[in-house]
């Protein structure tokens, strides 16, 4: 198995013939983008404003202002840019953040004002949502890229060396799978302050079994083959053979795992602002407002748009790993 | 056998020292001094804030205290040897929040979360094995790709979701009243209530709870079930089987089925931490009053020797069903007989 280009193209033209992995691809790509421009989807403040004769664009000003490179004038620091008599303004699809709060609309059903209405205390659920794939997504890649990297680590060691390395560091593969993760994160997440920086370590920390056995067993494949034990004989350094030789080989089927990892950590970020734990109270994410749902259960939208969202992006990763996959599979080819 | 099982339970040395070393470290090594926490009631810094010097002291000796009945003051590995020496005898401690002996609390919680489990995992094979095997006796079929779809639709449903939408279509509230909300028994529960009308009212309210808890396994699994079976069907047995005339029922009931369970058998020691995690969810969403629901609360009550028992406890649970998934084996394949087979 080499990964040059050809080998590329050939996994992306057998992935193409699965439509529900495109599709899948779509998704993700599309929730990429909402959550890359969040601010420009929902946001109280518009993106061209005309204030006392002056223009500005409030949205690009707010990252100026938050680099420090063009601070506020004096009297919009602190402006309500909805209640401002402007001359013109242009807002965003949703004129809401997600914490602004307005206690005259809490529990609004769905409306032309509130396109997937409010919570108990007025705030917009789709700019909830909006935003929400901004967390969902960052604590996703974040953590899964520290399983990865604690995953491949181990996994390389183990596969490489063999021996009483590999027997101890099964033990301690084993020894992951055999506890519920959940109450891991859950135990951990409770010692801790809320912070979803936290989380996303907590995540990562306890994710990186299923990657590090598969790094494992394409090492112990991949380690008797012929160009491995010449590269020994030539008195290649170990380091340089695992990273040069062995580890380019063994990346594609982890490729499968980091995707699934994503819609699992995504998943599992969801569960825990569910159950309240691990991110601060005040931040609304899709598991927070689904909490919500529980004790008013006559406001089912509170239930219904933040899970399906949940639900979309697991699919979405689901369907792209479960692609990949076959793809990847000579044996399909 | 016998010396099989003695094998198996010396593996789980490492294993289990492992897990408790983890869960000592987790108590330990993270912010927040168990004693001066509990002196807080679990809610450490904020509990002692606003209190008169002379009200700090007593609390400080309070805190003193304790860390010498605990052994907070001696080197961490007196105080991992302690913490194991008090695992065995079951002495987790008392509860931050109501000074209970913790080993009480979890001896009433566990058994509710133990049949909620057991259930769940009759009902994940009882479902999963037939599907597979309709799924298997015909392959890509309209019936069958539509199971196909259907499970990996279920497997990529969160639980949570699917708990709080039947809780607010179909239990009360504004839509449907066809379940009841939570707990386990009925406001007008009496124990003198005939046997049947319990178990009815036992098992009316246990219905949601564990198919939400299952859905997931059972679809995942019944995936697995049929690519062990297609792979079953495929071999020369199979074909000497109907070569000699057997009855298509024989050939896949008796022979194929038998030998496509091995797989699913193992496969328990992998849903069994699943499960033990989801029922922390579904509890806190059906108000069960299980281990998960205990620990749940022990979370926002910051109520560390709860946590830290709970945590304990399903890790042996998990531990104790690997091992027991295991033995199974040998009941569904007589060939494994587990003798010089080290891992």
């Amino acid at each position: 198995m080499d990964t040059s280009p050809s080998y590329a193209r050939r996994v992306w033209r057998h992935f193409k013939r699965n439509h529900l992995a495109v599709l899948g691809l779509w998704v993700s790509i599309g929730l990429l983008l909402v959550a890359l421009g969040a601010d420009f989807l929902a946001n109280d403040k518009p993106y061209y404003l005309v204030y006392q004769g002056k223009t500005f664009f409030p949205i690009l000003h707010h990252y100026l202002d938050r680099l420090g490179i063009a601070p506020w004038p004096e009297a919009l620091r602190q402006a309500d840019f909805t209640q401002l008599k402007a001359e013109r303004a242009i807002f965003p699809p949703i004129p809401y953040r997600p914490s602004r709060i307005n206690l005259l609309v809490p529990f609004a059903e769905p409306s032309r004002e509130h396109w997937l209405g409010t919570d108990k205390l007025g705030r917009d659920v789709m700019a909830g949502i909006i935003h929400g794939a901004r967390i969902s997504l960052s604590i996703g890649f974040i953590a899964v890229g520290i399983a990865l990297s604690i995953g491949l680590t181990l996994g390389a060691i183990s596969g490489y060396f063999g021996g009483w390395v590999d027997l101890l560091i099964s033990r301690l593969f084993e020894m992951m799978l055999s506890i519920p993760t959940l109450f891991l994160i859950i135990a951990i997440a409770a010692t801790l302050a809320p912070n979803i920086f936290y989380t996303m370590g907590i995540i990562g920390l306890t994710s990186w079994v299923g990657i590090a056995r598969f790094t494992r067993n394409e090492f112990l494949k991949v380690r008797n083959l012929d160009y491995v034990i010449s590269a020994v004989a030539l008195g290649v350094p170990a380091k340089r053979i695992v990273m040069r030789h062995i580890l380019p080989n063994a990346l594609a089927p982890v490729i499968v795992s980091v995707v699934l990892g994503i819609a699992a950590a995504i998943l599992t970020e969801s569960s825990l602002s569910f159950l309240g734990i691990g991110v601060p109270a005040d931040l609304v994410t899709w598991g927070s407002i689904l909490n919500e749902a529980r004790s008013n259960t006559f406001a089912w939208w509170l239930a219904v748009f933040p899970g399906a969202a949940i639900f979309l992006a697991v699919i979405a990763y689901y369907l792209v790993g479960e692609g990949l996959r076959d793809a990847l599979d000579p044996r399909l080819q | 056998m016998m010396s099989y099982i003695v094998q198996r339970l010396l593996l789980m040395i490492p294993t289990f020292i492992g897990i408790t070393l983890l869960s000592f470290l987790i108590i330990n090594l993270l912010p927040g001094d168990p004693a001066a926490l509990r002196a807080g009631g679990g809610l450490g810094a904020a509990g002692s804030e606003g209190l008169s010097t002379e009200g700090q002291s007593t609390v400080d000796a309070a805190i003193k205290a304790w860390q010498t009945q605990y052994g907070l003051d001696k080197p961490l590995y007196v105080q991992y040897a302690y913490w194991l020496r008090n695992l065995f005898t079951l002495e987790f401690g008392e509860s931050f929040k109501d000074n209970q002996p913790v080993w009480h609390k979890i001896a009433e919680r566990l058994p509710v979360t133990m049949q909620l489990n057991a259930i769940s995992i009759v009902v994940i094979y009882l479902v999963a094995i037939p599907l597979g095997i309709y799924s298997a006796t015909h392959p890509y079929s309209a019936g069958d790709q539509l199971t196909t779809f259907l499970a990996f639709m279920l497997f990529a449903l969160p639980s949570f979701w699917i708990g709080i939408l039947a809780i607010v279509f179909l239990c009360g509230g504004d839509f449907w009243d066809w379940f009841p909300p939570g707990s386990l028994q009925s406001i007008d529960y009496s124990p003198n209530w005939p046997l049947w009308q319990r178990w009815l009212d036992r098992a009316w309210h246990l219905c949601l709870p564990v198919m939400i808890l299952s859905y997931n396994a059972f679809a995942g699994l019944s995936r697995f079930m049929r690519s062990s079976m297609l792979e079953h069907l495929q071999q020369e047995f199979v074909q000497t089987a109907r070569a000699k005339g057997l009855a298509e029922r024989v050939v896949i009931y008796k022979h194929v089925l038998r030998n496509s369970l091995i797989p699913i058998v193992t496969i328990m020691a992998a849903i069994i931490p699943g499960l033990i995690s989801g029922s922390v969810i579904i509890e806190t969403i059906f108000s069960i009053p299980g281990l998960g629901l205990l620990a749940y609360e022990a979370v926002l009550a910051r109520d560390y020797p709860i946590i830290m028992a709970v945590f304990t406890i399903s890790a042996l649970l998990t531990l104790v069903s690997i091992l027991i998934s295991d033995l199974l084996l040998t009941v569904v394949d007589p060939r494994i007989t587990f003798s010089g087979r080290m891992a």
